[in-house]
């Protein structure tokens, strides 16, 4: 028996099992969020149930369980029309309904609000449509669907040019009020002049205001009108349809398409209902971004600072005390920076830019408030120990002939550093990058308090001027997560988007883990010290 | 250009064209002495070797030269080292100046993860020449020198760590003499090598002395009267007999060296 376990054939069991026991583990984290993410945009046949109390229920079949009370099966459906019914899912017991089908004509219409819609069409009204042709219900439907697409990109149009205007008023505004603050007088020719025009625009800011209500009023007019299963009928107007189908009569190829609709639309459309439907875009620019913005700071610091702890300091009492403090910053809890990043960067600097600089806008807060750039700088602080450790690591790792031979030639410290050591260091640092990034995407809750919030009125990167605003709030699939699956008001309807943001997180993830990782084996390539 | 002088000096100081001077050294690591008061002059455009059992200073006293031990945070100097007249140590010279005029082959060889061509003139290119003219032309000949040219000419911009270890070890001194040294500092550049490797460095260590100084450590007492010119033995840091080879190995005027030389102690 001793000689069994001194030979080591346990120990090697033993390391294997832990091994394929961890690997398991995020395979099966992987593959949970897989399978209940990605069949949320398939479309689902719609299957009709006659109870025997006369009711007919028509709905998604989700899942099948015993009855708790005994009594045989429940079936858990999806029945939407939250318009109708108040609630999106029901069970009901297989013992209370007589028959079951999967009628062919019923439809399934994504709306604006109030979720999906189930039920069958009944009429269509589209003006000024052409009636000589002989189109079936469904396809006037369609038809008024395209027509209806045309006057949504004018009301559109008119909504960039409303909102345009609204902008040129809120520069001469604050231009006026900053003159104000400086105590230049009313009747000064500037300010008169921005009056002037501030006037004028306000005239055709009236105008627009006015069109876009008529266009509505256009908009409206296109309609249909559906009936649930029990006959209670439903007027949706067709500008609120976001997708229809009839979901019994797909064939793959429609169901495929409809799949690579909804998930496109993830990627680049805007938030539905509370998050609960829609796209996910300005969560994913915003997540990419604050990496972005965060590397920028946590990088270069952390690096710089590696050098000279590895390079230039001696080895005295001070230079450990500064090593183990560096180690231990990595341990702190996230929350706990977010709550200096608040302290320090939000209301302890960012009020300080404010006075300086934003005055005039004081009372509402500029910088004084959570942001990208404070939210990003929060993030660097809790990475940067990271990239110092590894960074020192890949310097520590590299033979001190090299170096040696280096200076042997001729050359500084300075020199052999940038031109020598740097670049050999260069996988390794990367892998702090990978890391450091890796923990922007995942940390959520110092950003909850620095700056991400639930839906951001726009992007923190867009085409006016100066182009980045590093001040304004954004939104984070991390966070986005949290919000749809314990803050939004409807949980059960808000869980299969639980399951796709995920996804796309640790897709994000992955995927730029996987451009740096490409680019460390490159450079671990060029730079291995091979040999014997 | 041969060095002419074929002096009759048979004492501690044969030689009137001495390039580097050392008088009293003492070296410290802390409070340890490595070196007691040395005295010698290394002649110019000769090989000399520094010989003697191993912790008897020689990689030491040879660091010295290039103020490599400066990187040694407890290491102490005193005494002095000139180079031409200049003394080393001095703020009249510049230390990256003096390891442009003394170059280093080291024990391990230690090419930098680059190309062949980039290794060469990497002393070229910190020292701020950049112009491609000049570089091609240190390459070649550079690398004529150290004997590597016709085996590496067609893969130049390949990576120098593809090389066996002898050849590793030639591009070491071919990066060494591409920045024109006056004098080149040998730490046992053979003691990692096979012995056909060996030899060719031992040959290129002949030629290289029509062109350069070269001080050479090496525990192979063989090797040492193979190559040289002169000899010095250094015994727990006392530097017991400097002379020609020839005679050294020959009759040495010491006991201690002929003790040494003879293999009653290593």
């Amino acid at each position: 028996m001793k000689q069994f376990i001194t030979r080591g054939e346990p120990q090697v069991w033993l390391t294997a099992a832990a091994l394929t026991t961890t690997l398991l583990m995020g395979l099966a984290l992987i593959v949970v969020v897989l399978v209940n993410g990605l069949g949320t945009f398939w479309p689902a046949n719609l299957s009709q149930f006659n109870m025997t109390n006369g009711q007919v229920v028509l709905g998604e079949v989700l899942q099948q369980e015993p009855h708790p009370d005994g009594r045989g099966d429940r079936i858990q459906l999806k029945v939407g029309n939250r318009d109708l019914y108040g609630i999106d899912f029901r069970w009901i017991s297989v013992a209370d309904f007589s028959e079951q089908s999967q009628p062919e004509q019923v439809v399934c219409v994504e709306r604006t609000e109030y979720g999906n819609f189930y039920g069958e069409l009944l009429s269509v009204v589209v003006p000024k449509a052409d009636r000589s042709s002989e189109q079936s219900l469904w396809q006037q439907l369609q038809t008024g669907r395209d027509l209806v697409a045309q006057q949504q990109d004018v009301l559109s149009d008119l909504a960039d040019e409303v909102s345009d205007i609204s902008r040129q008023i809120e520069v001469r505004q604050i231009t006026d009020h900053r003159l104000a603050y400086k105590n230049v007088s009313e009747s000064d020719s500037e300010r008169l002049n921005l009056k002037k025009e501030i006037e004028l625009l306000k005239v055709d800011f009236a105008e627009k205001l006015t069109k876009q209500r008529q266009q509505r009023r256009v908009l409206e007019g296109y309609y249909a009108e559906f009936a649930d299963m029990n006959g209670r009928t439903v007027h949706i107007e067709l500008a609120n349809i976001v997708r229809s189908y009839q979901p019994n009569q797909l064939s793959l190829f429609s169901s495929a398409a409809i799949y690579a609709d909804k998930l496109l639309e993830l990627f680049i459309g805007e938030p539905r209902e509370s998050n609960t439907e829609g796209g996910l875009f300005p969560a994913i620019f915003g997540t990419v971004l604050l990496i972005f913005v965060m590397s920028i700071f946590s990088f270069p610091l952390g690096v710089i600072a590696a050098i000279y702890l590895s390079e230039y300091a001696g080895d005295g009492i001070m230079v450990r005390l500064v090593r183990i403090a560096v180690n231990n910053l990595a341990g702190i809890p996230s929350i706990v920076y977010g709550i200096f990043g608040l302290g320090f960067f939000v209301y302890g600097i960012g009020s300080g830019i404010d006075e300086l600089f934003f005055a005039d806008r004081l009372p509402t807060p500029t910088f004084g408030t959570g942001g990208l750039l404070w939210a990003s700088l929060t993030l660097a602080l809790l990475t940067v120990p990271v990239v110092i450790v590894t960074t020192e690591e890949a310097l520590g790792a590299i033979p001190g002939g090299i170096r040696e031979g280096s200076l042997a030639l001729g050359s500084t410290r300075f020199q052999t550093l940038v031109r020598i050591l740097l670049p050999m260091a260069s996988p390794g640092i990367m892998t702090g990058l990978i890391l450091s990034m890796a923990r922007a995407a995942g940390e959520v809750a110092p950003l909850m308090i620095t700056g991400v919030v639930k839906l951001a009125p726009a992007l923190p990167l867009d085409g006016d001027f100066p182009f980045f605003h590093l001040e304004r709030k954004f939104m984070h699939l991390g966070f986005h997560i949290y919000d749809i699956g314990f803050q939004s008001p409807n949980v059960e309807a808000a869980r299969p988007m639980v399951f796709v943001t995920t996804l796309l997180l640790v897709l994000i993830v992955i995927v730029m883990s996987g451009v740096a990782i490409r680019l460390r084996n490159q450079m671990k390539k060029k730079y291995t010290f091979g040999t014997f | 250009m041969k060095n002419s002088h074929k002096k009759t000096a048979v004492n501690t100081n044969p030689l009137a064209d001495p390039v580097i001077e050392v008088s009293n050294l003492d070296f410290y690591y802390g409070s340890s002495q490595a070196l007691f008061d040395l005295n010698m002059v290394f002649p110019r455009r000769q090989v000399t070797a520094l010989i003697g059992p191993s912790g008897c200073g020689k990689s030491t006293f040879l660091r010295c030269i290039n103020r490599m031990n400066d990187l040694v945070d407890v290491s102490r100097m005193q005494g002095s080292i000139s180079i031409d007249g200049t003394e080393i140590n001095s703020g009249d010279l510049d230390v990256i100046e003096l390891r442009r005029r003394v170059g280093m082959v080291f024990q391990k060889s230690n090419p930098f993860p680059k190309s062949i061509y980039e290794n060469v003139i990497y002393g070229l290119r910190i020292a701020g020449i950049n112009d491609k003219n000049v570089l091609d032309e240190a390459v070649e000949k550079s690398l004529i020198g150290a004997g590597l040219w016709a085996e590496v000419k067609d893969r130049l911009h390949e990576s120098a760590l593809g090389m066996s270890g002898g050849q590793m070890q030639r591009l070491c001194i071919a990066r060494a003499i591409a920045v024109n040294p006056e004098v080149i500092l040998m730490d046992e550049p053979c003691s990692a090598l096979d012995p056909k490797s060996t030899a060719r460095v031992e040959e290129l260590i002949k030629e290289l002395r029509d062109d350069f100084t070269i001080i050479i450590v090496t525990h192979n007492m063989q090797q040492a009267a193979r190559v040289s010119d002169y000899t010095a033995f250094l015994f727990e840091g006392v530097l017991v007999e400097y002379d020609k080879t020839d005679k050294l190995f020959v009759k040495p005027a010491h006991k201690q060296t002929e003790d040494y030389i003879t293999g009653r102690f290593g």
